[in-house]
């Protein structure tokens, strides 16, 4: 583990939605460097330039193809996805595999609020305050063996409750993997609730990963399976469309997806006349993570 | 289903034009003010840009009906052609406008995009072939052009496959939606291939 993300916030610390907002917004009229330390220290210095999108925005527009391809459709639908009992089959290069019970996950894990811009491929972004705890503790709860090399997800296949597999958009179940050093990232969270509140089933309750720096689509969710594995695994964009679709899908303005132009986006919230803003390298998250891809040919592994 | 097909026909004739006209361009108006009053979402860009698509391809669509209609059905709605098309034209050219102006928004990256990006320039390609059609739907130019006018406005068969070219290819993997207009489109220019034959026969 190269270091761990700092901080000191605890499932206690998350504030409360409407009061999150009213701070919000007295911070945003508040001078900057006005002592807010005590709550949010943290996020003060390093993740409250970004102003999240709202509850509203988040959980009613979203890519779920398990439950239609409209972005409405994960919102309209998605209540039908049983997420209770639930549990995540963890196997592969570990030293504990079995099944884990998501209460028992949750017990063992501490669960921060993590502020992370998000970027779609189709070029759309939001700000999301996901609440949810490190991969990394996950993992190391499991025992990762020393062969390991990457980890891949599998995303729950429920015909009865997912009519959007009916069609094959994609090839069902919806996989992603990453590489052992990203998954073990401090940035890297299995994200449990948005807001402090849980999270919706249209943003893939019951857990679900975030990856700050990649595109939307590499955070799979409703996972039902970790595999740690010794070769890279197959991911469901990549097996759809490969000449599009790369293993790595790092967020980078300079290489553009054949369909979309990469080096802009537009940030949602906005209405109708907002304007686009420059994508950043790596999403943002350069410093945290470029890195990870030293020597690397980004438009070759893209 | 005659006395329906007479019903309609006698009906078609007593709507006057300006009707679908007013009618049609409704949901344009409706559209653009869902958007700026937030009633399209948090998207509202993409979703005015979809919506003012989709519409452009059923009118397409709906045109490419009023032939086969009349031939195998006996229903005359040809006198709505021309508003059909216009109207096809006015949400195609929004569309093109909301893309570029509201989505994209720099002039540079348009260019880019309608160069670079193949999806793009067949939508494009869909939109010229329609600027003389829309400029030629006009009692003028029926009569200055004679026998090339009909040959000109066969242009509207390219425009509408390229229209549904597009659509397949602007989606994220394999969707039904698109692939439905597809069939339609391909379907209602099938009907047209035994006219043609039949027209070549009896030219020989």
């Amino acid at each position: 583990m190269a270091h761990r993300w700092k901080n000191t916030l605890k499932e206690s610390d998350v504030t409360p939605e409407k009061v999150y907002l009213n701070r919000r917004q007295l911070m945003a009229s508040a001078v900057a460097g006005v002592g807010l330390a005590g709550i949010g220290g943290h996020r003060a210095m390093a993740q409250d330039a970004l102003e999240p999108n709202s509850f509203e925005d988040i959980t009613s527009y979203n890519n779920y193809y398990e439950f239609g391809t409209g972005k409405g459709d994960p919102a309209r639908y998605a209540d039908a996805l049983t997420t209770e009992p639930w549990s995540v089959k963890i196997d592969g290069l570990v030293d504990k595999p079995g099944d884990y019970a998501f209460e028992d996950i949750m017990k063992a894990m501490t669960v921060e609020e993590r502020i992370y811009r998000f970027r779609c491929v189709e070029a759309w972004s939001m700000v999301v305050p996901w609440n949810g705890f490190e991969l990394a503790d996950l993992l190391d709860m499991a025992g990762v063996q020393s062969g390991a090399k990457f980890v891949a997800f599998e995303t729950a296949l429920r015909p009865d409750e997912m009519p959007g597999v009916k069609f094959p958009v994609l090839d069902w179940p919806y996989v992603e993997g990453l590489r052992l050093d990203e998954a073990m990232h401090p940035l890297t969270i299995m994200a449990t609730g948005i807001y402090g509140k849980d999270i919706p089933n249209q943003n893939g309750a019951p857990l679900r990963l975030v990856v700050p720096w990649k595109y939307g689509f590499k955070s799979i969710k409703s996972i039902v399976r970790i595999s740690l594995t010794d070769s890279e695994p197959p991911t469901a964009w990549n097996k759809a469309n490969p000449r599009e679709y790369g293993f790595y899908s790092n967020v980078n303005p300079e290489v553009s997806h054949p369909r979309w132009s990469q080096a802009t986006e537009r940030p949602l919230g906005g209405g109708l006349f907002a304007g686009r803003k420059d994508t950043l390298m790596f999403n943002g998250y350069g410093d945290e993570v470029a890195s990870l891809y030293e020597g690397m040919d980004l438009a070759k592994f893209f | 289903m005659s006395g329906i097909v007479d019903r309609i026909n006698g009906l078609a004739r007593r709507i006057p034009t300006w009707v679908v006209y007013s009618v049609y361009l409704l949901p344009a108006v409706w559209l653009f003010y869902q958007g700026v009053t937030g009633g399209l979402g948090p998207d509202p860009v993409k979703a005015l840009e979809h919506e003012l698509g989709e519409i452009a391809l059923q009118l397409l669509i709906i045109g490419l009906c009023i032939t086969p209609l009349r031939r195998f059905v006996g229903v005359n709605l040809i006198r709505f052609r021309r508003a059909i098309g216009l109207l096809a034209f006015t949400y195609v050219t929004l569309h093109l406008l909301t893309w570029a102006f509201l989505d994209v928004q720099t002039l540079s990256r348009v260019a880019e995009d309608i160069i670079k990006r193949p999806y793009i320039t067949i939508g494009m390609a869909a939109f010229v072939l329609l600027v003389p059609l829309a400029a030629t739907s006009n009692n003028w130019s029926v009569r200055k052009l004679g026998p090339r006018w009909r040959q000109l406005h066969k242009l509207t068969y390219a425009a509408v496959v390229l229209g549904g070219v597009h659509y397949i290819w602007l989606v994220k993997g394999i969707q039904l939606e698109p692939l439905v207009y597809m069939a339609v489109i391909m379907a209602l220019l099938g009907l047209r291939l035994p006219i043609l034959a039949s027209r070549r026969a009896s030219r020989s």
